[in-house]
C-alpha cells in the first residue's frame, strides 16, 4: 500500500504525516507514506485545499486534519479493500 | 406586534452578541474585588480587557464551529466547478460571495490561483475571490454586529464585497493575463470526485477549525485587546482625535498606511477599532484601518509573488488600498446615516 500526503509543507501537512505513519505502524500494515510536495503533482489529484490523503491513488481526504482515529479507519478500509 | 419582536431582537442582541451583562459583571467585579473605580484609567482598562477577551474568545469559538460546518460544503474545489460556468461580471459578483465562504487559508493561496486559472477561469474572477476571501469572511461579520452593530456590520460586508468586483473588474479588464507565471498555465487540475462527508465528518471538521483557528489568533487577540485597552484607558481622546478625528483630513490614509503592514486577524483587529471609534474616530477610518490589516499581508503577497509578476501584483495592491481609501472617506461623510 501507498500513502500519499499532499501538502506544500504547511504545518498541518506534517501533522497529517505523522498520524499516517503512527497508523500504519500501530495497524501493523506494510505501507509506505510519501510525502508530495510539488504542486503539478498535487493538483494531479484534483486537489486545491491541502493536506490531502491519498491511498493506493484514491483521494481520501482533503482540505483537513482527520482526527487520528479517522486517518486509521481509512487506512484500514483501504487495505481490506485489497 | 412589532415592537415586540423588536424588543426580542434587541435582547438577544445585546445579551448574546454583545453579552452586555459580561460588561456589567467584569464591571463589578472591578470595583468590588479590586477595589477601582470603573472611572479610573487601570479600572476602566481592566475592564475593558476582560471583558473583550471573554467575549471574542467566546464568540469566536461558537461562530467558527457553526460557520465551519457550512463552510464543509463549499470546498475550494466545488467553488471552482460553479465559479467555471459564469462569466463577466456575474463571475465576478459570485466570486466575491464565494470568497466569503469558502474555508481557505493562505497556505492553499497557490494551489487554489494555479487551480482557478488553469481551469481557464478569468483573472477578474479569481482576483475577485481573492480580493473577498479575507477581507469579508462570516465570522468577522457577526463580530463586527456584536461590537458596533448590524447596519455598520452589513454596510462593511456590501462595501467590501463591491471592493472585491471593483477590483476583479479592473484587474480583468487591464487583461495582465501575461504577467501570470507560465508554468500556471500549464498545470493542469484534475477533475477528482471529492470524498463525501458525513455529517460526523463535518462537525470533526468544525471543531478541527475552532481549535486551529483559537491556537493561530489567540496572540493577535490578546495583543489586539491590549492594545484597545491601553487607548480605552490611557490614551487621550485628544490626541487619537487630533491624528485619526474628523479634523485630519488625512486620517484615512494614515490609518490604511498603518494598517497595511500590520499582520493580524480581523479577531485581533476589532479590539483596537472598538477603543479607537469610543475615543470618536471616524467609522470610515476604523473601517480603512481594519480592511487594510485584513486584505494585504505581507504573507499572501509573498506567496502569490510565486504565480504572478510584479506589475499584477502591484496592480492588485494598488486597487486594493485605493479602494480601501475611497471607502474610509465614504463612510466617514456618510457614517451618520449607520451608528
Amino acid at each position: 500500500m501507498i500513502i500519499k500526503v499532499l501538502g506544500s509543507g504547511c504545518a498541518n501537512c506534517q501533522k497529517l504525516e505523522g498520524l499516517a505513519t503512527k497508523a500504519v505502524g500501530e495497524l501493523g500494515i506494510s505501507a509506505e507514506v510519501v510525502k508530495v510536495t510539488d504542486i503539478a503533482e498535487i493538483m494531479g489529484y484534483g486537489v486545491m485545499s491541502t493536506p490531502a490523503l491519498v491511498i493506493d491513488e484514491q483521494l481520501k481526504v482533503a482540505g483537513r486534519v482527520p482526527s487520528y482515529d479517522d486517518v486509521k479507519r481509512v487506512i484500514e478500509a483501504a487495505g481490506g479493500a485489497k | 406586534m412589532f415592537d415586540a419582536l423588536g424588543n426580542m431582537f434587541g435582547w438577544l442582541n445585546d445579551s448574546l452578541l454583545k453579552m452586555v451583562w459580561l460588561n456589567d459583571v467584569v464591571g463589578r467585579f472591578v470595583e468590588s474585588v479590586l477595589g477601582l473605580s470603573l472611572t479610573s484609567r487601570l479600572g476602566s482598562s481592566i475592564q475593558f480587557f476582560v471583558y473583550d477577551t471573554v467575549k471574542i474568545f467566546v464568540l469566536l469559538s461558537a461562530l467558527i464551529f457553526a460557520i465551519s460546518y457550512v463552510q464543509s460544503y463549499f470546498p475550494p474545489e466545488r467553488t471552482k466547478a460553479i465559479l467555471g460556468r459564469f462569466n463577466g461580471i456575474t463571475g465576478m459578483v459570485l466570486g466575491a460571495l464565494l470568497g466569503t465562504i469558502t474555508p481557505f487559508c493562505s497556505c492553499s493561496s497557490i494551489p487554489l490561483f494555479i487551480g482557478f486559472t488553469s481551469a481557464g477561469l478569468p483573472l477578474g474572477v479569481t482576483f475577485a475571490f481573492l480580493i473577498s476571501s479575507p477581507l469579508v469572511d462570516l465570522a468577522s461579520v457577526l463580530l463586527l454586529a456584536s461590537i458596533f452593530n448590524w447596519t455598520t456590520a452589513l454596510a462593511y460586508v456590501v462595501m467590501g464585497l463591491v471592493l472585491a468586483v471593483v477590483g476583479g473588474f479592473i484587474i480583468g479588464r487591464l487583461k495582465l493575463e501575461r504577467y501570470v507565471e507560465p508554468f500556471v498555465f500549464g498545470t493542469h487540475l484534475a477533475d477528482a470526485e471529492l470524498p463525501e462527508l458525513t455529517r460526523a465528518d463535518r462537525l470533526a471538521f468544525a471543531r478541527e477549525q475552532v481549535a486551529d483557528i483559537v491556537k493561530k489568533v489567540w496572540l493577535y487577540v490578546l495583543i489586539g485587546v491590549g492594545i484597545g485597552a491601553v487607548i480605552h484607558g490611557w490614551i487621550p481622546a485628544e490626541f487619537i482625535s487630533a491624528v485619526l478625528g474628523d479634523r485630519n483630513p488625512l486620517a484615512v490614509i494614515i490609518a490604511t498606511a498603518i494598517g497595511v503592514p500590520m499582520y493580524a486577524d480581523i479577531f485581533g483587529t476589532l479590539p483596537i477599532a472598538e477603543a479607537l471609534v469610543n475615543k470618536g474616530v471616524g467609522l470610515g477610518t476604523v473601517l480603512s484601518f481594519m480592511m487594510a490589516v485584513t486584505a494585504l499581508s505581507l504573507p499572501s503577497l509573498i506567496m502569490l509573488k510565486k504565480v504572478v509578476k510584479t506589475p499584477l501584483l502591484a496592480t492588485f495592491f494598488t486597487i486594493v488600498v485605493t479602494g480601501i481609501i475611497i471607502i474610509g472617506y465614504t463612510f466617514n461623510a456618510f457614517g451618520h446615516l449607520f451608528v
